[in-house]
């Protein structure tokens, strides 16, 4: 990349233009024939299905449940509001169980059996790596809605959650300039995100000056939990008399263990702080959180995000799933926008054609949760702000910090050789995911 | 005696006459013909006859040799990733990177030159050798150690484990070279033909349903031999045949590898039709399933593996998309009341008024095994 | 460094309280903000001056019960919920308490008020109240502390507490910058005799010393470091010992449902996580109707999960188990349809995400030991194994109950023919093995998640432990799984987390063809069984 801060890109400009044209040619009619609408005309005619494909059972079902139910909730208020396009929706809920060639197996049976004209669905990168080629094939729509690697940018996906510059960039630079942190500890989980992070994260570090010796990359097994060494290791890390901070990628199920370690070793958030990318509201209320307050985490929502918007949809989630104790996270508001974007594309593109509604995507901007609008880009990914939450006692996010503006994703890796001079634009004429600004052609870095 | 049974000339004919039937009435007829086979239900037959590979493989060694393994999906696993290999160089340039030589993932990870272990896989018949040999070595040498020393019942059971286990976690480390845990996917043609057209579905699913039945004809030849016989011997008093001066371990380690290679078939059949192999294939849980597909369709009986297999995995298909949130009892319902009520499987039932042919005798309590 | 000085003149004064009345701005006005850089800066400004009321105010705050009114109005809530306006004094009547919001501060600001908090609680009563002061200055290193130090240590009477005064005067004196050559030989030998991982944080930081100093601190660092290294061989140990007995725990009821009983219990991991589960209810009951009680919720919790585990194995054996005696690997196809029952079952009531079970006050943090940390709730754990362990043996070796349950899985017919009923005898068996397992789900729920996956993690595990110990010996099992967790964590610094594991189980393969039989082997005509 030619632009010595990622967060503003040369993309970066024309996205938000592009953006604050969207809303003003869309958003306000669009919202305002809806709402007149609804209460005149109930749906009717053949409901337009969506798919739904989130583990229900299986390892990652602890975290999918909840996504699958605010799927559920969306669908229900549409209803409520009239339907899409006269239409009633109807929600295809299926159960990969959390078992990857299971995931594409039911993807092709939601595009084929089904027809669904969109699904929602996925969370972890292997699922979406294997249902990928999948919609590729049958010319599917998929929303996917959680944080991610990037290097990817498929026609048939729309990336609601963060690429690695919506999210960690932004918090390593807050470590730096309000912690005036010198040392650095990248604790991940031994997967495709921490990796790619990790080294996304170790370049731009070592472009700010810090020195390797001052970099300490660490993985880690799924569901590790028996951190006591790792722990012990990060302490004696950073005793070298330079304020350190731990990065960590490290996933679902493991966090809990690792914090209450960090816990009960008496690792504070006055010492060594820790920011954490995979660990929201959910994952913070299976935990004692008291010891834990100041850690960090980095996301473009927090339930505690102080908005008109927010407040009435925490209020929909807790009366649809009739418990006020309920938390709400990033990827639900990533699929809440990505349903809205959804369904104003369709509503513009009047028809549930995939490749109609696939080309009115782009340029669509919905009200995000976190008091702004975010816009879908030609490269298939969303505008979004990010957001530094510190963790409180009572398992909620004080946010500390928040970027003025929204950040474009990044999709392809400006610190991958192959992937620095790659764009994806999914507009006319170009229509490439892997565009190569350097030789001008479309498919990755062949020469 | 008879050449074919009734029961295997029957599961023969299902298999390759299902296999077939789907293909053309996929293929010959209108999309929106009354008689039409939807495209998605030819991987899915493919996949579940590649489990039945697994499971005839699972059979053969449990049903018939006494070893229970749980960790045969390893053999599987190592199957399906040798021709994984295959298919990702096969990708070539049309990566998303467009690096002729490197996997995508690699080009990801920012390696600059392809791991020794992956020269080769460039060539199919380098992959398929590849497929019978890697996983055919380690059941040689797991075998050959573990029969030796004697290792036997649960004590073998739960090394098999650790051995699938220790290989899940290996192959879950991005720093082996497979792709860690997303593993190796979007596979674009297999020998220049291209995976997603019909027609190549149609020919793999054939194909997979050709080589479960040689390898039903071969496992079914193998069990009637005099060496069938001795293994039998071994299954129900090891010691006696051993006190006969055979010798048991070599008979298990032959059976053994056979089986190994068997499931390494299937799992290679597996991943060009499902489109992914990763390290979760490894996973424990999957070679338990195994197991019980056996015991669902009735263990040693062959046919019964294959029939747990496919109605299992009928059964799963059906439930995650009709029962999402309720399957998981189904499923374990289904297990609890087998085993209560059909002791000798779904086949037992069937063969109630049948011959009996191959019927596993019923063990006897724990504490009067004989010595 | 002239507000160096200007901060030491206003400390003086905050002892005197009187002199100090006049502000000329309110820095108390910036808690009513988000501004977390005017915060800090207001409360250096507060530490130092002298307000009687600050103490007051900036504990509230450190507790978390400072709170702001939509006008800026600064109250303070009580432990009751009763709230006063902070800078009056006068009680806040007919403020609703739900219109305030609580204070909050972000790291930097909790690093300020800790080091400001710590100056001012050095004359605490509470001896634990000024050590942990002490420390925070020593981490402060806040030089305006200084002389409130220095007083502080001449009034101290407690020997700990002193020395810790000590080392944070060291600490002081090393990193500011006025202090002779000889005064910072003394406070590097002091720092030396700390010797842990913050003495030589602060020896590493030094830098722009005189030569003398700076070789007497890399000597010092040098001789910290190389102590540290014996005692991270006694860490490594403690840390083995500690993921030993949570293997322990997980398999001791294993070791008796299929060491002892043969009996392939797939759902062995569930039973771990009904008494998980069951230790999450206990808690919400106590927080509910006995909250003043709620420390001591893990004493409840062990019998009740014991109870509730016990209870549901007595149920699966007489209800699925009794039927496949014989059948070894049919139970393991029954318990393993059993396992997704229960799991889904948890799911459905209790939701697919973690559960909270929070960890009593007596089982939270760490204290030094030497030059090791031990955690207070590993070393619980450790001492938990050893009690359930013995409490097991006893049950098995002494007691009537045991001798029959021996007596049955020995020759179950002889056993019968004296009179022993034996369906009964396997029934208790089977519960004593779940009701173990649900025991240590309790202590699990402290160190792991309560989720429905939480068995699965432990099963396999488990399996290998028994196998490893030599099946159907106890002793065997507890060994087996000590050992295993002291190999894994030697292993684990060596060659990292992955491979660490990846070679236990190959050791483990590889320790089986050596000895086919595990550790202990049962002899006898048993063994072919």
């Amino acid at each position: 990349m030619d632009s010595p801060d990622p967060s503003l890109t040369r993309r970066a400009l024309g996205g938000l233009g592009l953006a604050a044209a969207a809303l003003a040619a869309t958003a306000a009619p669009v919202i305002g024939v809806r709402r007149a609408a609804a209460a005149t005309k109930a749906p009717s005619g053949p409901p337009i299905k969506v798919g739904v494909l989130h583990s229900l059972s299986g390892t990652m079902a602890i975290s999918e449940t909840t996504l699958k139910d605010v799927m559920l909730m969306l669908i229900a208020e549409q209803n409520r509001k009239g339907g899409l396009l006269g239409r009633p929706l109807e929600a295809v809920v299926v159960d990969p169980a959390s078992n990857w060639p299971l995931f594409a197996e039911k993807a092709r049976a939601l595009l084929a059996q089904d027809k669904c004209a969109a699904v929602f669905g996925c969370w972890t990168s292997v699922s979406r790596k294997s249902v990928l080629p999948v919609f590729e094939e049958l010319n599917g729509i998929l929303f996917y809605p959680v944080q991610y690697e990037g290097q990817e940018c498929s026609r048939n996906v729309f990336y609601t959650g963060a690429a690695p510059n919506q999210q960690a960039i932004p918090a390593v630079d807050y470590l730096m300039r309000e912690e005036g942190v010198k040392r650095w500890v990248l604790a991940g989980t031994d997967y495709v995100y921490p990796r790619t992070t990790n080294q996304i994260l170790e370049a731009y570090l070592k472009a700010k000056g810090v020195t390797p010796a001052d970099i300490m990359i660490n993985y880690t097994p799924f569901g590790h939990s028996d951190w006591q060494n790792i722990v012990a290791q990060i302490k004696a890390f950073g005793s070298a008399g330079k304020k350190t901070a731990v990065v960590s990628t490290i996933n679902g199920d493991a966090n809990v263990p690792f914090y209450k370690e960090l816990g009960n070793q008496g690792l504070k958030a006055t010492d060594i702080p820790v920011v954490a990318f995979s660990v929201g509201e959910e994952e913070l209320a299976g935990m004692d959180t008291k010891p834990l307050v100041g850690h960090l985490a980095a996301w473009n929502y927090f339930m505690s995000v102080d908005t008109a918007e927010n407040k009435s949809f925490i209020k929909a989630w807790h009366e649809f799933i009739k418990n006020p104790k309920r938390t709400t996270n990033d990827p639900m508001e990533a699929h809440f926008v990505g349903f809205n974007m959804w369904v104003k594309a369709v509503e513009k593109a009047a028809s549930t054609d995939h490749d109609a509604v696939i080309d009115a995507m782009i340029g669509i901007s919905v009200p995000n949760l976190s008091g702004g609008y975010s816009a879908m880009m030609p490269n298939h990914h969303i505008t979004k702000p990010v957001l530094i939450g510190e963790i409180q006692g009572d398992g909620q996010f004080n946010i500390v910090s928040q970027t003025p503006g929204l950040v474009v994703a990044q999709e392809w890796s400006p610190y991958v050789a192959e992937t620095k001079d790659l764009i994806g634009d999914w507009r006319a004429p170009l229509s490439c995911g892997n565009f190569n600004v350097k030789t001008g052609k479309c498919g990755g870095a062949a020469k | 005696m008879r050449r074919i049974t009734v029961g295997d000339g029957l599961t023969l004919v299902a298999v390759l006459g299902g296999a077939v039937l789907i293909a053309a009435l996929n293929l010959a007829t209108p999309p929106d013909g009354a008689l039409h086979v939807p495209s998605f239900v030819l991987p899915l037959a493919g996949k579940y006859l590649c489990y039945a590979m697994l499971a005839l493989a699972v059979d053969l060694v449990w049903g018939f040799a006494g070893i229970l393994s749980l960790g045969h999906a390893a053999f599987f696993a190592l199957g399906g990733y040798a021709i994984g290999m295959y298919l990702m160089r096969e990708i070539g340039t049309r990566g998303v990177y467009g690096n002729a030589m490197l996997p995508d993932f690699m080009v990801f990870l920012n390696w600059t030159r392809l791991p020794w272990y992956w020269h080769g896989f460039d060539m199919f018949w380098f992959a398929f050798l590849m497929v019978l040999l890697v996983p055919g070595a380690l059941a040689l040498v797991f075998g050959y150690l573990a029969f030796r020393s004697r290792v036997s019942g649960v004590y073998l059971s739960i090394i098999t484990q650790a051995l699938t286990y220790a290989l899940l976690l290996a192959f879950f480390r991005n720093d082996m070279g497979f792709g860690g845990n997303n593993g190796m996917t979007d596979f674009k043609d297999i020998l220049g033909l291209p995976l997603h057209a019909d027609a190549t579905r149609a020919g793999l699913l054939v194909l997979t349903a050709a080589f479960l039945s040689a390898q039903l004809l071969l496992a079914r030849a193998l069990v009637r031999s005099r060496f069938g016989k001795v293994l039998v011997a071994v299954r129900d008093a090891e010691s006696r045949v051993r006190f006969l001066g055979y010798r048991p371990e070599s008979y298990k380690l032959v059976v053994w590898v056979i089986s190994a290679v068997m499931a390494a078939i299937g799992g290679a059949l597996y991943v060009p039709q499902v489109g992914i192999i990763n390290p979760s294939e490894f996973s424990p849980a999957n070679s338990i399933e195994a197991v019980i597909w056996v015991a669902v369709g009735g263990r040693g009986t062959l046919i019964g593996a294959i029939l747990g297999a496919v109605l299992v995995n009928l059964g799963k298909t059906y439930f995650t998309g009709a029962l999402p949130e309720l399957w998981l009892y189904a499923l374990g319902g289904l297990f609890v009341v087998v085993t209560l009520l059909l002791p000798n499987g779904v086949l037992g039932v069937l063969r109630r008024r049948g011959t009996g042919d191959g019927v596993v005798p019923k063990p006897l309590p724990v504490g009067e095994q004989p010595t | 460094m002239a507000p160096f000085v200007a901060r030491v003149l206003l400390l003086l004064a905050l002892l005197y309280p009187a002199a100090a009345r006049a502000q000329a701005d309110d820095p108390y006005a910036a808690f009513a903000t988000h501004d977390y850089e005017a915060m800090r800066a207001a409360i250096e400004t507060l530490s130092i001056s002298g307000d009687a009321r600050a103490p007051a105010i900036l504990s509230a705050l450190q507790a978390g019960q400072l709170r702001v009114g939509e006008d800026g109005t600064l109250y303070l809530r009580a432990a009751d919920g009763s709230l006063r306006e902070a800078l009056s004094g006068a009680a806040a009547a007919g403020v609703d308490a739900a219109a305030l919001k609580e204070v909050r501060m972000n790291n930097a600001v909790r690093r300020a008020l800790d080091g400001a908090l710590g100056g001012l609680r050095l004359f605490a009563a509470d001896p634990a109240t000024r050590a942990a002061a002490a420390e925070a200055v020593f981490k402060g290193r806040d030089q305006a502390a200084l002389p409130a130090l220095d007083r502080a240590f001449a009034k101290e009477t407690d020997a700990g507490v002193k020395s810790v005064m000590a080392q944070a005067h060291a600490a002081l004196i090393l990193a500011g910058g006025t202090a002779g050559e000889s005064d910072k030989l003394a406070a590097i030998a002091v720092l030396r005799a700390r010797g842990d991982l913050e003495a030589s944080s602060l020896l590493a930081s030094l830098a722009g010393q005189p030569a003398a100093v700076t070789s007497a601190a890399r000597d010092a660092l040098t001789a910290i470091q190389r102590q540290r290294q014996l005692w991270d061989i006694a860490q490594s140990v403690f840390y083995g010992l500690s993921l030993g007995s949570v293997l322990l725990l997980a398999a001791a009821g294993l070791a008796i449902t299929f060491g002892v009983m043969g009996v392939i219990n797939m759902a062995h991991g569930e039973m771990v996580m009904l008494g998980a589960y069951t230790t999450f209810v206990v808690q919400e009951a106590m927080r509910a109707y006995a909250p003043g009680l709620l420390g001591a919720s893990l004493f409840v919790a062990v019998p009740a999960a014991f109870l509730v585990a016990g209870a549901v194995g007595i149920a699966i054996e007489r209800g699925l188990i009794r039927f496949l005696y014989g059948r070894p690997l049919e139970t393991l196809l029954a318990t393993w349809g059993l396992s997704l029952i229960l799991q889904q079952g948890v799911r459905s009531i209790f939701g697919p995400s973690n559960r909270d079970v929070s960890t009593p006050a007596w089982m939270s943090g760490a204290f030094p030991l030497g030059g090791l940390t031990i955690t207070a709730n590993r070393l619980t754990i450790i001492v938990f194994a050893a009690l359930v362990f013995a409490v097991l043996m006893l049950a098995l070796r002494r007691t009537a109950l045991g001798l029959r349950m021996r007596a049955v899985t020995q020759n179950r017919f002889m056993a019968a023919a004296m009179g022993i009923r034996t369906p009964w005898i396997d029934a208790l068996t089977f519960g004593l093995g779940s009701g173990v397992a649900g025991i240590a789900g309790v202590a699990l729920s402290q160190i792991d998640n309560v989720s429905p996956n939480l068995g699965q993690s432990y099963i396999i595990d488990s399996f290998m432990v028994v196998v490893f110990g030599g099946v159907g010996n106890l002793w065997g099992t507890a060994l087996g799984a000590l050992t295993l967790g002291i190999v894994n964590k030697f292993l684990e610094p060596v060659a990292g987390a992955v491979l660490g594991k990846i070679a236990v189980l190959v050791l483990l393969i590889v320790f089986i063809q050596r000895r086919p039989r595990g550790m202990f082997p049962l002899k006898g005509r048993a063994v072919e069984a």
